[in-house]
């Protein structure tokens, strides 16, 4: 039997989003409305599956009788609220933002970043060949996933994943302030020496792939990685008796990395280090 | 929760450090060795976890005694209060006043912000750093709250107890001094230096200092200390209220909101507990008005807290106090100590029922925190990083729960509202500014220090009040946050709509006047490493967009004209999106004064 859980029916409200009056549920947010009503705002540091921090800062809109611009990912709608989306104030600050970030953060591997550079004219190299740059090396001290802090946004998602709000392990934070702000463990140690579990939940939830399985960092390095060429396999996870989805990546017949649905009511994405990394056995072929 | 903790030890000073802030540990679970008991049964969990806000006391504990935080001694603090060490690495990194590595046991802080800069702080750095052997580590950095006093330092010595030495206005020698010998360095001058006008009899908020002895309950009550206080009991927490609405006070932090409306809207929340926040991270460059108050009249700051307290339904308030002000510090622990000795706080305030204390918070190093929700998680021991709003701190504040944070200047400004009554205070300055108003005025001045002028004063009344030298060049005001404008503006009513009408901000009350000694492309960079410094690091504009900005005005330093025009025209650009898209004000005013220097100024014309 399927169960749908339906929850607590919740009112509709309405606002105007862009000249047009638009009915939400009491409790969404603008960016709930945004994308129902298929509008394209652009995010970063937002995530389905965790509370929004609003620290990117790409998804801004302008909201009437509001002095600044209002993140879209943390702002619930109001009765009565008039959004606009694509104001030239708000098309000037994701432009602003998306050349920081280009100009001081490798964003190569961050999905749809190139499109929106694009669509906002931003051009990052504006800020000159001697702009600071974040500098950093990836640090492989594990077999299991790789941080690449060059790739690094500071989203939050990866320390909001590990701690309260999912994994409770608490294994990384962010050190330093400002520019100088980093992802790290106590001491900023190797990761081995941490509180870290390896359940890859934190790799699961980062939008720019700075945190990534050893394999497919070893594969982009060997300039093998071909997402073209991957198929994606949803299964149940043997392990336990939880039942976990997993989502199992295959390229040339061999698996690259495991994902897991968000959109799992039990699990909502998270998995521990046996379905996450525990794979070898079944492509162990002696 | 499973904590993870590395083999490194405290030591025995470590330990004993820890131990006089939170007692012994009480089981191997917080640390303490293993019993029988132990092995039976876990203890923890939330009762545990409930002492979070322990995690920065306990911090400044560790540096109080060794000078910097050492990983074992991170680890058993860590144990103690049942956080995980990494999150407890990444607020002890936040601060700028503790170390994660190894350093001496003494800390000069040598002030290099704007009026010390003007004031040759370049120099004495070379001078002390000269003069200084490895035994001392010589810090620069951002305002010191000293600006009349300028060039300004700050010795710190680790041990127990840990000392301090200020030494300002600061001569290599005089400053070599307080980091050798902290405790054989005179004693600062009294707090009533920095109010020029003191002993006037027609001053409201500074007429205590230097006239009381800021150490003496009783002088404080002879000269109507606790008369407000008496007042505010007869009236009830909603006519407290309504006096304060009724007199028009608002906030003197730089934000001006109505206090009667705040007040009114955190009194009437149903969740409880409320709680009282006075911030007094007095941290603007070119702010010193809330140690002033704190060193000369510290009663007054409780008076008004307890009055603030009982208005809003509060039991416990917090100050927090920025850690480079030790000796307001002192002071106000004493005042506090002795109000709770004599019955003004405690279960029972003044015998009415009424159950109030304060606690003080020590700040760390960081601007950000006097931003009101960065506060709130500095106590509550996380990061001092801004929170979005709404919710806003009426409703939910500190611990989640609805506050009232106002800054020191604010609440005292509550004593005089209830003596006199709203409608004589509300006669005291303009229709929409009303009541006297303190302004912090130094840099190129004969009589530096903070004076006391019903608002409405011209902001060329205030400097000839301080004595302007001649070749005046451009004002400051407000701070790092505010705005320059030029010497030939010096009809500008000091008051929130007029500074408004005239393009500029009031801010907290800075007025910082500038001659020709250091180029103006000199100041603006400062300003800018300020809040490049500065920043949590949380929102990507200024986070980076103020790192874009020290090195455009780095490019024009030498520059005019069409040479300095593309960076500007990019400052604008990276300006205007920190002003837009900024979770809070640091990010949406790192910009202000620069674009005011160039648009007001001419700056690299």
């Amino acid at each position: 039997m399927t169960v749908t859980p339906l929850g607590i029916p919740r009112r509709l409200l309405e606002f105007t989003l862009d000249g047009q009056e638009v009915r939400v549920p009491e409790g969404s947010t603008v960016l709930d409305a945004c994308r129902a009503a298929g509008k394209d705002v652009p995010t970063l540091c937002q995530g389905d599956t965790l509370r929004p921090k609003n620290a990117c800062r790409v998804c801004v809109v302008e909201v009437e009788g509001s002095r600044t611009l209002v993140p879209a990912c943390s702002r619930t709608a109001e009765p009565g609220m008039v959004v606009r989306t694509d104001t030239e104030r708000a098309r000037h600050s994701r432009k602003v933002v998306l050349e920081l970030l280009a100009s001081s953060v490798d964003l190569s591997t961050t999905p749809r970043v190139a499109g929106w550079i694009k669509e906002y004219e931003a051009k990052p190299d504006r800020f000159g060949p001697e702009a600071a740059r974040l500098g950093e090396e990836p640090r492989v001290d594990n077999d299991l996933y790789v941080r690449d802090y060059d790739k690094c946004i500071l989203c939050y998602k990866c320390v909001d994943a590990c701690g309260d709000q999912w994994q409770n392990t608490f294994a990384i934070s962010v050190a330093g302030r400002g520019f100088d702000a980093r992802i790290a463990v106590e001491q900023d140690a190797p990761l081995t020496d941490s509180a870290c579990v390896y359940c890859g939940n934190c790799v699961e939830v980062c939008p720019t792939g700075a945190l990534s399985f050893k394999s497919e960092f070893d594969m982009r390095a060997a300039g093998t990685w071909d997402e073209t060429k991957q198929t994606e396999t949803t299964t149940v996870c043997a392990y336990c008796g939880v039942g976990c989805n997993l989502t199992l990546h295959v390229q040339d017949n061999e698996i690259v990395k495991v994902t897991s649905p968000h959109d799992n009511p039990v699990t909502h994405g998270n998995l521990c280090i046996k379905g996450r990394f525990g794979y070898q056995h079944v492509q162990n072929r002696d | 929760m499973d904590l993870h903790f590395g083999d490194s030890k405290p030591t025995d000073d470590e330990r004993a450090a820890v131990d006089a802030l939170l007692g012994p540990p009480e089981s191997s679970w917080e640390g303490a060795d293993r019993s029988d008991a132990d092995l039976r049964w876990a203890r923890g969990g939330r009762e545990a976890r409930d002492r979070r806000d322990l995690l920065l006391p306990g911090l400044h504990a560790l540096n109080d005694r060794i000078g910097w935080i050492s990983e074992g001694g991170l680890d058993y603090l860590c144990r103690r209060l049942t956080v995980p060490p990494a999150e407890a690495y990444g607020v002890a990194t936040f601060y700028a006043m503790f170390s994660l590595r190894p350093r001496p046991a003494t800390v000069l802080h040598v002030c290099t912000d704007l009026a010390c800069t003007a004031a040759g702080a370049a120099d004495l750095c070379a001078g002390v750093e000269a003069r200084l052997g490895p035994g001392v580590c010589v810090q620069r950095g951002p305002c010191l709250g000293l600006c009349e006093r300028a060039p300004a330092a700050l010795a710190v010595r680790a041990g127990d107890p840990v000392r301090t030495a200020v030494s300002a206005p600061a001569t290599v020698r005089e400053a070599v001094l307080a980091a050798t010998a902290p405790d054989s360095a005179p004693e600062e001058p009294p707090a009533a230096t920095a109010a020029p006008q003191a002993g006037d009899p027609e001053l409201v908020l500074l007429g205590r200092v230097g006239v009381v002895d800021p150490s003496s309950l009783d002088d404080y009550r002879a000269h109507g200390g606790y008369t407000a206080l008496r007042r505010a009991f007869e009236l009830g927490p909603a006519g407290v209220i309504r006096e304060v609405t009724d007199s028009g006070l608002v906030g003197r932090g730089g934000a001006a909101f109505p206090t009667g409306r705040k007040w009114q809207a955190t009194a009437s929340q149903p969740d409880h507990p409320h709680y009282l926040v006075c911030n007094a991270d007095e941290s603007e460059p070119g702010t010193f008005k809330d140690r002033v108050l704190l060193e000369g009249d510290p009663y007054a700051l409780v008076e008004a807290m307890t009055i603030a307290a009982y208005a809003t339904g509060a039991h416990r308030g917090y100050v927090y106090l920025r850690g480079e002000y030790p000796r307001a510090l002192r002071r106000l622990e004493h005042a506090i100590a002795r109000a709770r000795a004599r019955g003004f706080l405690g279960d029972d305030v003044l015998g009415q029922g009424y159950a109030f204390d304060i606690e003080i918070r020590r700040g760390a190093g960081a601007y950000i925190c006097g931003e009101e929700t960065a506060l709130f998680n500095s106590i509550e021991g996380y990061r001092g990083e801004p929170r979005s709003k709404p919710p806003f701190p009426v409703e939910k504040g500190l611990f989640g729960k609805p506050t009232v944070e106002n800054n020191v200047e604010t609440l005292v400004n509550v004593l005089p509202i209830l003596t006199m009554g709203a409608p004589a205070y509300a006669a005291i300055g303009t229709a929409k500014s009303t009541g006297p108003k303190l302004f912090c005025v130094c840099g190129s001045v004969e009589r530096p220090g903070v004076y006391e002028l019903p608002f409405g004063a011209t902001l060329g009344e205030v400097l000839e009040l301080a004595g302007v030298r001649p070749g005046l060049r451009a004002v400051l005001l407000g701070g790092a946050a505010g705005g320059f404008v030029r010497p030939d503006e010096l009809d500008i009513p000091l008051t929130f709509e007029g500074t408004r009408e005239a393009g500029t901000t009031l801010g907290s009350g800075v007025v910082m006047a500038f001659d020709g000694t250091v180029p103006l492309p000199r100041l603006l960079l400062r300003i800018a490493e300020f809040f490049r410094d500065e920043s949590c690091g949380q929102c990507v504009p200024c986070r980076v967009g103020t790192v874009r900005q020290e090195e455009a005005l780095h490019r024009i330093v030498e520059r005019t004209g069409a040479a300095a025009a593309d960076d500007i025209a990019l400052l604008r650009e990276v300006g205007r999106a920190l002003r837009d898209a900024s979770i809070c004000g640091l990010g949406q005013t790192a910009w202000n004064a620069v674009e005011s220097a160039i648009d007001r100024l001419g700056a690299y014309e």
